[in-house]
């Protein structure tokens, strides 16, 4: 394995994971008064993506951008803050949970509507080519973007400029409750479609965040050399319902069996057992990992929990940049 | 040191200012440079001399594209987009109203967006239900971005300049009837302030208050109406959005009497929000029920035949007046007006084909 040890890709997919079963465990409280669509099972293209990164080297995210922004660096009070509406929020309470952003690690922004920052991410990487500076540009975004309009646009341009934009889309299987099979012909992978546009493809176990930073890694580097961009497709499966905390397999849009099956294939159950069978690191150290990060975990909670709401007159600022 | 320009040579000017001035300006949008005719002469040689990758081409992907505009102006650019006619940017509505408009406010002040989008507005020559939309109305309606219709050549370089310098997404709508009239433009360097409105002729009997190539129309309806003695005053709100509301009502309340005209649709237009505006602020200082003059709410029809009537004139805005003022309708017959061209064409220059 290459710079970033397996030891920090276990910690960095452990601490999204336990931002997010905290935050599960915590929106039946009615505290958090936004709608979260949270990662659990998907935190390996994260954590493989963003390891293979410069810190300066920007990212652009979708709704589901809990587990891009923590793994990209972004600070764990300031989003934990936002999903509590408070004005310690990385968006001072105005965004919630599908705007999160820290400019301080690159993180330029996420939003919600479908495909949208894919342009933006490829306009950022325009924008630090024509500044000169090394850069590179990572778009996260879902199967479901790829039947977007903006995604053929924002890819066209990429390939035609060459720009260095890391295309990473996370292929859960599903658009909320619509699977591939009804909205792409099954003859035909997301990675095929890219690869019409004249961009290097890959596809890549979303579930291995070893494998997921071994493609990353040479995306990015290639992007920074000014070789042009890549698209990567990473398979991965949403262990929760769409959006909000619970499991909603019962709803009958996916089967238990299915369920299962990708649970077992889980990215963190798989790095320990790695890691403990190449004997590498102890489980003790392990469980020293977990216990110091379950403290982060409750910290930034209880700092969200007694930050301030934001002041009245905060409603009719920022209307426009000075 | 100032000469009279053409408005497509004041934009000409401006973005030409812009792009020397400051190395993050670029300028984009389909055809820019390939186009012989330089967008109605108001890119032409730009890219000669600043290159292409600062004044350039683009693939037809008008929502995409506006999505680059915004990503660069993120970090650090100021990007210039041009689209031939407003229509086309209707493809790019996603990223200009749910994102260029919000990034700043929803990320809590984090975001500068400095990007200009150029939008071309028109009438006449039959461009039809599709390229002859005037949709100030729509953009003007969104918290977040600014939107500016110059009239005069100084305006339109003094607010391009301005809209390029604004940390903020401004839509610049210009007039094609507008592109060949001719008017004083200061060399060098100057703005005129967004979200400041122009007394463009000075009154006391009524106001009319007026939006882009209408405030022509309404400027040419007070000479009719001073033959009469009638004099009236004519506000060029030049911003739309901030809008200079203090500007109007303050001449409202001298003169008593309001027309709204807009180059737009009547219902839930920027006509309909200047009276709601009035009715709010000045109701009692109104001398009669105040008036819009806009488009019909109906698509623009191609043939002349039709679109005469579609359109209205400096006679409309007149009979608006006379009729507050308790007197009689009057034909342009009655008014001396000869219409030596067709009304299909601003000026005998004009030749189409667009």
């Amino acid at each position: 394995m290459g710079s970033v040890a397996q030891r920090d890709l276990y910690a960095r997919m452990l601490r999204i994971r336990l931002v997010e079963e905290k935050l599960a465990e915590l929106y039946p409280e009615q505290l958090i008064r936004c709608p979260v669509h949270l990662s659990v099972g998907q935190e390996a293209v994260a954590v493989g993506v963003c390891a293979a990164l410069m810190p300066d080297d920007y990212a652009v995210s979708s709704h589901r951008s809990h587990a891009h922004y923590l793994a990209k660096g972004g600070d764990l009070k300031a989003m934990l803050g936002e999903l509590y509406g408070r004005v310690t929020g990385c968006c001072k309470g105005k965004g919630g949970s599908m705007h999160l952003i820290d400019r301080s690690v690159g993180f330029l922004g996420a939003v919600p509507i479908v495909g949208s920052t894919i342009p933006i991410g490829v306009g950022a990487a325009l924008g630090s080519v024509m500044r000169k500076e090394s850069r590179v540009t990572i778009v996260f975004f879902g199967d479901a973007a790829t039947e977007e309009g903006v995604f053929h646009e924002a890819v066209n341009f990429a390939v035609l400029k060459q720009l260095p934009v890391v295309f990473v889309c996370e292929n859960n299987l599903f658009s909320v409750y619509s699977s591939l099979a009804v909205r792409q012909p099954s003859t035909r992978e997301i990675c095929e479609v890219a690869r019409g546009h004249g961009i290097e493809s890959h596809r890549g176990d979303g579930n291995d965040v070893e494998a997921v930073y071994g493609l990353a890694k040479a995306a990015a580097e290639k992007a920074r050399a000014g070789s042009g961009p890549t698209f990567l497709e990473f398979k991965t499966y949403r262990w929760r319902e769409h959006c909000g905390p619970y499991y909603d397999n019962h709803l009958g849009y996916r089967s238990e069996q299915e369920f299962e099956e990708w649970r077992a294939r889980c990215p963190i159950a798989r790095l320990n057992q790695r890691l403990l069978q190449w004997g590498s690191v102890a489980q003790q150290d392990l469980d020293g990992i977990e216990a110091a990060l379950v403290a982060e975990v409750e910290e930034a909670v209880a700092f969200a929990k007694s930050s301030p709401f934001p002041e009245p007159q905060l409603l009719q600022e920022h209307l426009y940049a000075p | 040191m100032t000469r009279d320009l053409k408005f497509f040579q004041a934009i000409n000017e401006a973005t030409d200012l812009c792009l020397a001035r400051d190395p993050s300006v670029y300028l984009m949008g389909l055809h820019v440079p390939a186009d012989p005719k330089g967008v109605f002469g108001t890119t032409l040689g730009l890219q000669k001399k600043y290159g292409p990758e600062r004044v350039m081409d683009m693939p037809t992907s008008e929502n995409g594209m506006t999505g680059v505009a915004i990503g660069s102006a993120l970090v650090g650019m100021r990007p210039i987009m041009v689209h031939q006619r407003i229509e086309f940017a209707l493809l790019a509505v996603e990223q200009i109203i749910n994102q260029a408009a919000n990034w700043h406010y929803m990320f809590g002040g984090q975001n500068a967006m400095p990007l200009v989008i150029r939008m071309l507005i028109g009438r006449g020559w039959g461009q039809g239900p599709q390229h002859s939309q005037s949709l100030q109305a729509m953009f003007a309606h969104v918290p977040g971005l600014k939107v500016v219709m110059p009239v005069t050549p100084h305006d339109a370089k003094g607010l391009l300049i301005a809209a390029v310098e604004d940390n903020n997404p401004v839509i610049y709508l210009e007039h094609r009837w507008l592109h060949d009239i001719f008017g004083p433009v200061p060399e060098g360097h100057y703005t005129v302030p967004i979200g400041k409105a122009r007394t463009a002729r000075s009154g006391s009997d009524v106001t009319i208050v007026a939006t882009s190539y209408m405030v022509l129309e309404s400027l040419r309806a007070a000479d009719l109406l001073a033959r009469n003695g009638i004099e009236a005053e004519v506000v060029d709100v030049r911003t739309l959005r901030p809008l200079d509301v203090g500007h109007f009502i303050e001449s409202v309340r001298r003169t008593g009497r309001l027309v709204a005209v807009d180059g737009g649709w009547r219902s839930l237009g920027f006509a309909a929000e200047i009276l709601a505006l009035v009715a709010e602020r000045a109701y009692g200082t109104l001398k009669a029920s105040p008036a819009r003059v806009t488009f019909p709410d109906l698509p623009s029809p191609s043939t002349p035949a039709l679109a005469q009537y579609f359109y209205p004139r400096a006679m409309h805005i007149v009979n608006e007046v006379r009729t507050m003022m308790g007197l009689p309708e009057v034909t342009e017959d009655q008014l001396g007006i000869r219409h030596e061209t067709p009304l299909d064409v601003p000026d005998k220059a004009f030749t189409g084909p667009f």
